[in-house]
């Protein structure tokens, strides 16, 4: 939720009458409010945070950066099922390969969520 | 310098670490405040790729982290409620409150939605008149005019069905009460680049001049914590300490007027506990009177669950900077990111958790390359934490 994900405005247009774009972040498309650069043009950069575009950003520096979130696994982490990375977070002991540990799938399956400390490693 | 290939520019990497190698004569401790900027350091080893004079300690800037246990207690039981749909960004759904976590609310029948951004809240609500829509608000500056103009849409359109439980946290009050521990270490600051996006600088420079810090906003990518650092050591060296803006294409020294506008409308500041800190004034934004319609903590009457925190939690000093989250105890063995103990533990942003994720086996394979070397993938749990 921290991230705020350079995007390029596909196009622009009103709900609510408020301003909206459809933001493209490196393949992922979002529905942007504009309201807090109402100046923003289709085809120029901006930082975006929770669907909002915060600051203009120049293409160049938008490039490098959605480049580097996306080697990181950070897109994957900001645009990711949310039910799936949390249950992976509590069920799963990290992603660690040494603390085998059965994988719990998508959507509401209770993961053992504050499992006993003595599901940790204990070698 | 075993990380530096994985930097997306080596060679520029290589001279701002050359640059800061050169300019530093004396021991600095310089906090960077940004969770994300943590994670990024611990994910790249930059702390050790800095010279040893260099010392990083990592700040409060984690909101997931920080977000009082009684906020999320407070949204528990409202997530429970048959006749709420309770809507919240996905970090949130792990965080522990006092026994359970939202994602445990949901698979006990709460109707729990992730959403992407507030409006998506709002546009839940629209579609479901006959259900109370609440909004999980939490976070910094950054995050805080999103739900602001949410709020603020909702009034608009009349939308009586819609309300945030707001427990947003402004950093400034919190490097001040960083700086007026007594036990302070921390010479200058790696200020939230995000955060300026929005609030622009004018708060720092009284802050820098009358705590003599230098005061360097810093993205959160590799090469812009370097340079973050470059430019602290660099006014450090000099006795200076102004503010200094190393993140200028994201961020202009006004802010967002609009964003900064709509705060203003919406929120009002207030007193505001930290979870592992304890109350900071002025620390928080909570909504205002002519908004006090949408809070959720009134239309629910929750506001007064009173939590405690566990005892053997130090997250609070590794929160301000007193502690390294390897020096606490039950570091690892007690507290995992699994069953988390405290707020650094709980979100993946925040320092224990970095600490857990990618320096696990590094740490426990320290001591153990020192005597066995059939111990060096001995996992950090079993090991003497250095
Ligand atoms: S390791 Fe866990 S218990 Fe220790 S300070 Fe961090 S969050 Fe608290």
């Amino acid at each position: 939720m921290c991230l705020a994900v350079p995007g390029r405005v596909l196009d622009i247009g009103e709900k609510d009458g408020t301003r909206m774009a459809t933001v493209d972040f490196g393949g992922v498309q979002k529905e942007v409010c504009l309201e807090y650069l109402p100046d923003l043009q289709v085809g120029e950069y901006a930082i975006v945070h929770v669907g909002f575009a915060l600051q203009r950003l120049d293409e160049e520096s938008a490039r490098q950066t959605l480049e580097l979130f996306e080697q990181l696994g950070m897109l994957q982490e900001e645009f990711g099922d949310p039910w799936e990375q949390a249950a992976a977070a509590g069920g799963e002991p990290w992603p660690f390969a040494d603390d085998p540990a059965p994988v719990p799938g998508p959507g509401p399956e209770p993961a053992p969520a504050l499992a006993a400390p003595q599901e940790e490693v204990q070698p | 310098m075993k990380y530096i290939e994985e930097f997306q520019d080596p060679a520029l990497a290589r001279r701002l670490l050359d640059d800061i190698h050169a300019t530093v004569t004396r021991p600095w401790a310089l906090m960077e405040v940004c969770g994300g900027q943590t994670h990024t350091i611990i994910r790249h080893g930059i702390d050790q790729l800095l010279p040893s004079q260099v010392e990083l300690i990592h700040g409060p800037g984690c909101p997931v982290c920080v977000t009082p246990l009684e906020v999320i207690d407070k949204a528990l039981e409202i997530a429970s409620r048959p006749d709420v749909i309770f809507c919240s960004f996905g970090d949130m759904l792990r965080v522990p409150g006092t026994g359970r976590d939202l994602f445990q609310v949901r698979s006990e029948g709460g109707d729990v939605r992730v959403v992407y951004s507030p409006l998506d809240a709002l546009r839940i609500a629209q579609e479901n008149p006959k259900r109370q829509v609440v909004f999980f608000g939490i976070g910094f500056e950054t995050t805080a005019p999103p739900n602001a103009m949410t709020v603020h849409q909702a009034k608009k359109l009349g939308i009586p069905n819609f309300s945030l439980l707001v427990s947003h946290v402004r950093v400034p009050p919190a490097i001040e009460a960083i700086m007026q521990s007594p036990s302070c270490r921390v010479q200058g600051f790696l200020a939230a680049g995000h955060v300026c996006s929005v609030m622009g600088v004018r708060e720092y420079p009284e802050l820098a001049a009358r705590h003599r810090v230098p005061i360097v906003v810093t993205g959160f990518e590799p090469l812009d914590i370097l340079e973050g650092v470059r430019r602290a050591v660099r006014q450090l060296e000099r006795g200076e300490h102004t503010v200094d803006n190393a993140y200028a294409r994201a961020v202009r020294p006004e802010g967002n007027p609009a964003a900064l506008a709509m705060l203003e409308d919406v929120f009002e500041v207030t007193d505001r506990a930290w979870r592992g800190i304890g109350v900071i004034p002025d620390s928080g934004w909570r909504l205002s009177e002519r908004y006090r319609d949408f809070d959720a903590e009134h239309r629910f009457s929750v506001t007064g669950i009173n939590t405690r925190e566990p005892a053997e939690c130090r997250s609070g000093e590794v929160l301000q900077g007193l502690l390294k989250p390897h020096e606490c105890e039950a570091f690892g063995t007690l507290c995992t990111p699994r069953s988390p103990l405290g707020a650094t533990m709980v979100s993946s942003e925040g320092a224990c958790a970095a600490y857990y994720l990618y320096r696990r086996l590094e740490l426990g394979a320290v001591p153990a390359a020192a005597t066995a070397p059939t111990a060096a993938s001995a996992p950090l749990e079993a090991s003497p934490v250095v």
